[in-house]
């Protein structure tokens, strides 16, 4: 069964085994605006959980994407390179950036899930 | 270039259109402005170069000087050939300072009995200072906050105005003229900062939202926010004060050199002139670019531009994505020696090295009205 759990920094992450998929989320495309570029890390590459992971450009700046959780990298959505504006229509889908394998699956435990997320979310105004 | 809290933020006479049409505000030289509106910034550049936008650009500084031979007067202050302007001709000029550096750019208009001046909004306070300080006492520096200014820039523009302001389209590119639209007196220029044709009009604020509705009604014609306008002035190749000039920065390091007419050239006699007609004479020691990164990473402002070894020769002062250009687009400041259009440099995106090409500019072809 898996199940999404939610950053602070509006990353999602959706586990299945030991395998996250990794995206940001529609709130915060909706902030980002149009997405013109997306830069991916190597796929084998060590992420630290909050630490730096991946970054989006909109057509007004770049922004750090954080890794939720620490692990390797085991694949990367290659199809964002060649049409960012993937992330715009479709955040939580197509539009994923990673695939982390995990290191240690309590990390989850202090993201938050859906219904913590869209209280956050509304909470920011 | 202040960000103050929200509730001391000044407010243009469109404010409660722009949240009307549901824009994101964010605060801009003291301003809060409308950065984009729902449709998004790359949307309203697209449709401005294709068809045509309405900009809210009345957070600048709209000035009249009057008195005799105000343009002789303001001379003394920027390098540009005013004297030559006749009526209803506009120029864009500099205020210079004694090291030759940049303290604003602005539009003059020689409007009949006075100068139009129009300046940059972060600027404005400090450049009507100056001018009082500076000019003579006869000569009289009014700031016109009673008055809004619209900017409808775009290949439809002019067919658009036609609707309203028959005289306005017989204007050429920076040319000006009084007219009656709707009713209401107005002042209008043919000019604009996004490479396409298009007109500024200045109006007074309380018939600023009908005439702006009046605007946006025509089918032709959406909204564009200041997210846009950065976009379209940078493809157009178009320095943006405070990013790509500056009090560091001379005219002729700034390639702006075309803006300091012949006669001035010869006789001098504005703030700097040792220091910019020696950079004019022998060279500046560097040059503003454009540059075209390779891939599709885009190059923000103060990314470091390095040769291909790793000694630095500039940075960027603005950088982004072009929409109509399709890729990421720059432009910034380089040793003079490596300014050359096809010259290969290495841009420091987030620590790595990134081949980029000097370019001509505009990045877009500019589509203004010569006939």
């Amino acid at each position: 069964m898996s199940e999404t759990k939610y950053t602070q920094e509006h990353e999602w992450i959706r586990v299945e085994g030991d395998v996250g998929t990794v995206g940001i989320t529609d709130y915060a495309q909706g902030q980002l605006g149009d997405v013109v570029y997306v830069e991916l890390p190597a796929v084998g590459k060590a992420v630290k959980q909050g630490g730096d992971m991946a970054v989006v450009e909109s057509v007004k700046a770049a922004s750090e994407v954080y890794a939720p959780v620490s692990g390797e990298v085991v694949a990367v959505n290659d199809e964002l390179t060649g049409a960012p504006e993937t992330v715009n229509a479709d955040a939580g889908g197509k539009g994923w950036f990673v695939k982390i394998k995990l290191g240690d699956k309590a990390q989850l435990d202090a993201l938050m899930d859906e219904a913590a997320y869209k209280k956050f979310v509304a909470d920011l105004g | 270039m202040s960000d103050a809290a929200p509730d001391t933020l000044l407010r243009t006479s469109l404010h409660a259109l722009h949240v009307s049409l549901g824009a994101k505000m964010v605060p801009f030289a003291g301003y809060d402005m409308p950065v984009q509106y729902p449709q998004g910034i790359l949307g309203e550049h697209q449709h401005c170069r294709a068809h045509a936008g309405l900009f809210d650009v009345s957070h600048m500084g709209q000035v009249r000087l009057s008195g005799p031979d105000a343009a002789k007067a303001l001379e003394a202050l920027v390098p540009g050939d005013l004297q030559a302007l006749k009526v209803g001709e506009i120029r864009y000029t500099l205020f210079t300072n004694e090291r030759g550096g940049i303290l604003d750019d602005l539009m003059v208009t020689n409007a009949g009995d006075h100068l139009f001046v129009v300046v940059n909004a972060a600027c404005k306070v400090q450049d009507v200072a100056h001018m009082k300080a500076k000019l003579p006492p006869s000569i009289k520096v009014e700031e016109l906050t009673d008055r809004a200014l619209l900017a409808l820039q775009g290949p439809a523009a002019a067919t658009v105005m036609a609707r309203f302001a028959p005289d306005a389209v017989k204007l050429r590119f920076m040319t000006a003229a009084a007219m009656t639209i709707q009713g209401v007196a107005c002042f209008v220029t043919r000019s604009g900062y996004t490479g396409e044709d298009g007109f500024e009009i200045s109006v007074p604020n309380d018939k600023a939202e009908a005439l702006a509705k009046a605007l946006l009604a025509e089918p032709e014609v959406k909204p564009i926010g200041l997210g846009a306008r950065d976009t379209l002035r940078l493809e157009a190749g178009l320095c943006l004060y405070g990013h790509d000039i500056d009090e560091t920065t001379t005219p002729i390091e700034a390639g702006l050199a075309w803006a300091i007419g012949k006669r001035r050239r010869e006789e001098g006699g504005f703030p700097g002139a040792d220091m910019i007609l020696a950079h004019l004479k022998g060279g500046a020691p560097r040059r503003r670019v454009g540059l075209k990164p390779e891939g599709r990473a885009p190059a923000r402002d103060h990314t470091e531009i390095h040769d291909d070894g790793e000694r630095r020769l500039g940075e960027i002062t603005s950088g982004g994505f072009g929409p109509t250009v399709g890729g990421p687009i720059a432009m910034g400041y380089v040793e003079s020696a490596y300014a050359k259009p096809g010259t290969m440099v290495n841009l420091i995106v987030r620590g790595v090295a990134r081949p980029a090409q000097v370019v001509a500019m505009p990045f877009n072809p500019t589509n203004y009205y010569k006939p």
